[in-house]
């Protein structure tokens, strides 16, 4: 999937360059980017002739805009009570090994984001994870290597860090 | 394209013909909306394609894209999404409920070929136990009034040539060939139509005030940003009828005088927005949206605008600002839209409910439509109903009905014989109702007369397990994260609101808190800007009016209904402990003590209240209290 400029002048030019299509603009670049970073803000108010900081006041008002990197792969890590008893740290460790990311931050690649949460109401089957709405349960740190490379689709245990 | 008038009724009656043609033949019509799709419709609907094509039966298979040839079509929801995947097999009517991918080997084989019923599929009325051979013999849909939702499971929801067949489309001919816009407002006005988006406006006197604004340019809105948690019904509507809608948009813009239209979606309804742009474009081919529509020199256009995620969206003034790519907040009003509206022009914003009564309105006349409904809320009301109850999806009744009703006779009362204890309705703006309301009628008027609204029609079912007071911060948590910012009792006023609410389920309140709470509650009703703010604490004011002793309850230490955790009480029962140590091992935070072979304690301090030691012990030794 390419990230660039040419991308998001197209779908500018889709929507005439009209400011009340700012919207729909910005929820269609997300989708190209995954993200609102702080350069296609900037782009697009420069496009529309609007203040940046108006086009940021919408991107933080709507819940749908993330104005931090998300990974094509989000993974969340549940850390609550039960799952961290069963060693929930074992497997961002294990995580780390693996791609090279703590918590809050995106691969270099941007194939893989990391959050944890406080509970994701699976403690039945702790340690779990959640990676794009699918659920991971009763993980080991091997297990997690696994899915990772898995979905990474590849043999090659390459590092992106 | 159709050119005129003449060639819009020959055209409806062919589909007529084509449409009971197609009723008389075997056809199969799978469910589609959100609730059966996500119990794997889709998966179904491919098998029977499979199946069908192995066995080259003659059969039109309704289902969701169009990317298979032959008659492809789908039918939408029926209202009955906890039985999902739902088919429904013409000309018998046989009615399957919960259709896995291995049964439909089985309808093939024996209904579609033999013409028999599959007993084992067929769905289990829960009053006679025993199973119903068609949806029109259910209990379910005997005690509907299904009007807006008409043709249940003989419908096919992205097809306009289905809908003409149905007779769509013919009440905007009617308004267009034999009616002036003034005689169409009169109509709408004597029919007593009221807002369905909640507040139960009269339709007709928002529609007489946008006519009698003096501009070149107005705007028609179509307000689908339902944001209410426990509210599909907006969804359901343009996911099965979207042309419905489409409809009564178009007799809304010729009777007040607009050009352009949006329709306000929110992007979390992936499915109505495709079905309806699918309906916006069908449309536009034969000529029914557009400049110079059927050659009567009216033009009117639309197009859909995607929400964003933002609650407040629904209110009117916010939506519009949300339309102009701005942020979505509100402004005071007046001046009202209808005054002045999207960029400064007159606008009408009604709901997708209330514009999917006009073209019904217009074909059977006001006096028919009345039958319905009690005198001061006519017609009928789509309602979610969610829960602890057997049956949960839409239904469709005439105002006037009781809740008892709703969630007994046509929901089939609670699960596992839990008893209910409250009724939620309205979603976050509306109030918690009690067990000694289940026999009001619902309307506007009574509804509002116990300080309750209909809302978006979310019906929320609680039981016995549920503690009042956490719904109520459940309610506020959710007003708190989505309130604009704009206005300071509603900002600040909701956050402490939740902040009290949060002292109460951590058994941390106090008599003061009590006090405050309601003392905030009515301070952020009354200053409040918009219905954002102006609602936000109904759930606190109903509960406090209804189940005031829970509160008092939780200031002595108790939950009545044992669901705060705060309130439980981890203790070892020493009969039981026979000393293995294993609870103390596995404790998170060290509070269990003792030596090994002798009865173990908890540290009522230290106990974080996570269960876990409940769980781990072999003896059942551990309770809680």
């Amino acid at each position: 999937m390419e990230r660039t400029y040419e991308a998001v002048e197209q779908i500018l030019r889709k929507y005439n360059y009209r400011r009340e299509n700012l919207v729909k603009i910005l929820l269609e670049v997300q989708k190209l980017h995954r993200y609102l970073s702080k350069d296609v803000i900037h782009y697009v108010a420069v496009a529309l002739q609007l203040p940046p900081a108006k086009v940021y006041g919408v991107a933080t008002f709507y819940a749908q805009f993330s104005l931090k990197p998300k990974g094509e792969y989000t993974i969340l890590i549940c850390d609550g009570t039960a799952c961290h008893m069963e060693g929930s740290m074992s497997l961002i460790k294990a995580i780390e090994e693996e791609i090279g990311i703590k918590p809050g931050e995106v691969t270099k690649d941007l194939k893989f984001s990391l959050d944890c949460v406080g509970c994701l109401g699976a403690c039945a089957l702790a340690p779990a994870m959640v990676i794009n709405d699918e659920v991971y349960g009763n993980l080991t740190p091997e297990k997690v290597k696994e899915i990772l490379r898995s979905l990474r689709g590849d043999g090659d245990a390459q590092k992106s860090n | 394209m159709l050119r005129n008038l003449t060639e819009a009724y020959e055209f409806i009656e062919k589909q007529k013909e084509i449409r009971n043609a197609k009723l008389r033949n075997l056809s199969v019509y799978i469910c589609v909306g959100t609730g059966c799709s996500a119990k794997g419709a889709q998966k179904v609907y491919r098998k029977f394609q499979e199946v069908l094509e192995r066995e080259k039966l003659s059969v039109n298979v309704f289902k969701m894209d169009d990317a298979h040839e032959g008659i492809v079509r789908k039918t939408g929801c029926c209202g009955r999404c906890s039985s999902g995947p739902l088919v429904v097999v013409q000309p018998y009517g046989y009615f399957y409920a919960h259709v896995g991918v291995d049964d439909v080997e089985k309808i093939v084989e024996r209904t579609l070929k033999r013409g028999e019923i599959v007993e084992e599929l067929l769905l289990i009325d829960f009053e006679t136990n025993e199973r119903v051979k068609s949806l029109e013999d259910t209990q379910l849909y005997k005690r509907q009034n299904f009007y807006i939702m008409e043709d249940i499971g003989k419908s096919e929801c992205d097809s306009i040539e289905d809908y003409m067949g149905r007779g769509g489309y013919s009440s905007l001919l009617k308004v267009l060939s034999s009616m002036k816009p003034e005689e169409v407002i009169e109509t709408i006005k004597a029919s007593g139509l009221r807002g369905r988006g909640g507040g139960g406006f009269p339709t007709g006197l928002k529609w007489e005030a946008t006519r009698k604004s003096k501009s070149d340019v107005k705007f028609v809105v179509c307000n689908g940003d339902e944001g209410d948690p426990g509210a599909f019904m907006n969804r359901t509507l343009l996911e099965r009828d979207p042309h419905l809608v489409l409809e009564g948009m178009i007799i809304a813009a010729y009777a007040v005088g607009a050009q352009k239209g949006y329709a306000y979606v929110r992007a979390e309804y992936p499915i109505a927005i495709q079905m309806l742009q699918k309906a916006i474009e069908d449309a536009r081919r034969l000529g029914l949206l557009g400049e110079n529509i059927l050659g009567t020199g009216f033009s009117f256009d639309l197009e859909i605008k995607e929400g964003a995620g933002a609650f407040v969206c629904g209110e009117e003034t916010a939506l519009l600002a949300s339309i102009e790519g701005k942020r979505g907040m509100p402004r005071p009003r007046p001046p009202y839209p209808a005054q002045a509206g999207l960029w400064g022009y007159p606008t009408l914003i009604n709901n997708v409910e209330t514009y999917a009564n006009v073209p019904r309105i217009i074909r059977d006349g006001v006096e028919k439509y009345r039958k319905l409904g009690t005198p001061g809320s006519p017609g009928t009301k789509m309602f979610s109903v969610t829960g602890p109850v057997k049956m949960t999806g839409i239904v469709e009744v005439q105002f006037g009905t009781t809740l008892r009703q709703i969630i007994f006779d046509i929901c089939g009362g609670l699960l596992n014989n839990e008893k209910i204890k409250a009724v939620q309705i309205g979603g976050p703006s509306g109030a918690c109702l009690s067990v000694e309301h289940l026999d009001m009628p619902l309307d506007y008027d009574t509804l509002k007369s116990v300080d309750a609204m209909v809302g978006s029609g979310g019906i929320v079912v609680i039981s016995e397990k549920t503690c009042m007071v956490e719904v109520a911060r459940f309610f506020l948590d959710f007003t708190k994260r989505e309130s604009c910012g704009k206005c300071v009792p509603c900002r600040e006023g909701t956050a402490q609101a939740y902040r009290i609410l949060e002292k109460f389920v951590n058994a941390k309140a106090s008599e003061e808190d009590l006090k405050n709470l309601e003392f905030l509650a009515k301070l952020i009703k009354t200053a409040s800007l918009c219905g954002l703010g102006k609602t936000a604490p109904n759930p606190i004011l109903s509960t406090l009016r209804w189940f005031r002793s829970e509160y008092e309850a939780h200031l002595r230490g108790i939950c009545p209904s044992g669901s705060c955790t705060a309130f439980k009480k981890y203790v070892i029962d020493e009969k039981l402990c026979k000393g293995c140590g294993l609870c103390a091992r596995s404790c998170p935070n060290g509070a269990i003590s003792g030596e090994r072979g002798k009865p173990y304690v908890i540290d009522p301090e230290k106990c974080v209240k996570c269960g876990l030691c409940v769980e781990k012990c072999r003896f059942k030794a551990i309770k809680v209290a």
